[in-house]
């Protein structure tokens, strides 16, 4: 079964993005060197940024289609999406952060689903904090929690430990790791050794272009992370 | 010396209530233009961000007067008001407040929109993919955001509200207990003989109420900040 099926065109200025593919359940890596594309083609999936031509269906919803003009707006995706740099609301608490999705996508409060998701992530203890408080790793981990609980159709990761260092990361990938059986996943990254141990299939990207896609084996013959 | 009399009881309530109902009213409009001169960008936007400063820049005595002319009994805005909604501010307290409001509206435009562009719009983005339609995102992202600048834009507002005269006094004149606020009820005390007394004390009530304004937004602008940074 496929269930997210790619094909878009996008120009932005110079650079053109050009990009064909599918992937099925499992956790589908987006790898290639900063500036290849994938986080304008992550950006398109979630709906923050409309492409020039092309099509975009999640199972059997089409999200966006230039032909049928057909564009679901951000908000009725039901697409998670896990930043960068986290983006939690500052002004919000760790726990009104969590249900934050929740509540935007009208959901019943579910105290068993929220308990589950701050244990699986180890955050009890940060509940009642500001952001800004956290540190960058439990930040990334509120963020991953936040997403979950809006109860996505997919889960969209971009370089979700890019802005950890390297203890940090081996502190947070297990998390990512066991949630592979719990929400399909694109994740975004150009460190072959993070994509190893959470990729089920493997889409590469150069300069706008899918060169590759496939299995993990397609990490393997490269040397190691791209810049 | 401090007894204040009834009469001036009745400046001191009559400006609050004005200030009050103009910085509440404005406030929803404040926040509207301000919201589009952050982020929209539209054929004439220079032409809205000049109107909005203009009672900054004119004479009040001027703006009072094209108020007068616009919204006056006989005016092209005032004569539908009366006749078709039943709402007169010519010599009435309304009119003062819609005068004050006027007057203190590019106050209250300015520090919003600071507040808006400063915001990072990648939260809103969040927001979004979490499922907020435009306006959640604006109620419970933008608007806390901007919170300090919120209550900033209020606060010079309901103060410019509080003291101003000029265009006060030109659309409404100053009718005691409708339309003399303690600033026309200084000035007319200043220019009756032995009235310095009383002038003397509406200056001390009205320098009290400007300061407990301060204080009162300088404490709730930094709760607004501490929310962002602390626990």
């Amino acid at each position: 079964m496929s269930m997210l099926a790619i094909d878009v065109e996008k120009r932005l200025g110079a650079f053109s993005i050009a990009a064909r593919f599918n992937s099925a359940s499992g956790v589908t890596a987006l790898y290639g060197r900063s500036g290849s594309g994938k986080t304008t083609i992550v950006n398109m999936i979630a709906g923050l940024v409309t492409p020039d031509r092309g099509r975009i269906t999640l199972d059997d919803v089409v999200l966006f289609d230039s032909d049928r003009r057909v564009n679901v707006p951000v908000h009725h995706r039901r697409i998670g999406y896990v930043f960068q740099e986290g983006r939690l609301f500052p002004h919000l608490s760790v726990k009104a952060n969590l249900d934050y999705g929740r509540r935007m996508c009208g959901l019943d409060p579910d105290a068993a689903q929220m308990r589950r998701t701050v244990d699986f992530l180890d955050i009890g203890h940060l509940i009642d904090r500001r952001p800004g408080k956290l540190s960058g790793g439990e930040r990334q981990r509120v963020a991953v929690g936040r997403a979950l609980l809006m109860r996505p159709r997919l889960l969209l990761l971009d370089e979700p430990l890019a802005s950890l260092d390297n203890e940090r990361r081996r502190e947070i990938l297990p998390y990512l790791v066991r949630l592979r059986d719990e929400v399909p996943m694109v994740y975004v990254s150009h460190h072959a050794g993070e994509l190893r141990r959470i990729a089920t299939s493997v889409v590469r990207l150069d300069g706008g272009r899918v060169t590759a896609s496939g299995g993990t084996e397609l990490l393997n013959d490269t040397d190691d992370d791209l810049a | 010396m401090f007894d204040i009399a009834p009469d001036e009881w009745v400046a001191i309530a009559l400006s609050l209530r004005i200030a009050i109902v103009a910085s509440l009213v404005a406030l929803p409009f404040g926040i509207a233009v301000a919201w589009l001169l952050a982020r929209k960008e539209f054929w004439g936007k220079t032409l809205i961000d000049g109107i909005v400063h203009l009672p900054l820049v004119l004479p009040p005595v001027v703006t009072g007067y094209l108020l007068l002319i616009t919204f006056g009994r006989r005016g092209l805005v005032g004569s539908f008001l009366a006749d078709y909604l039943g709402i007169v501010f010519s010599f009435r307290w309304t009119g003062a407040a819609l005068a004050c409001g006027l007057m203190g509206f590019p106050l209250l435009v300015r520090p919003i929109r600071l507040a808006i562009e400063a915001i990072d719009r990648r939260l809103e983005d969040a927001a979004a993919t979490l499922g907020a339609n435009r306006w959640r995102v604006l109620l419970t992202v933008t608007l806390p955001l901007a919170l300090p600048g919120l209550i900033a834009g209020f606060v010079l507002c309901f103060a410019k509200a509080l003291g101003e005269f000029g265009a006060t006094i030109t659309f409404v004149s100053a009718i005691p207990g409708e339309t003399q606020t303690i600033s026309a009820a200084i000035y007319s005390l200043t220019q009756t003989p032995g009235g310095d007394a009383a002038a003397g004390r509406l200056v001390v009530v009205a320098v009290v109420i400007a300061l407990a304004a301060l204080v009162v937004s300088e404490w709730l602008a930094r709760r607004a900040g501490m929310r962002f940074h602390g626990e």
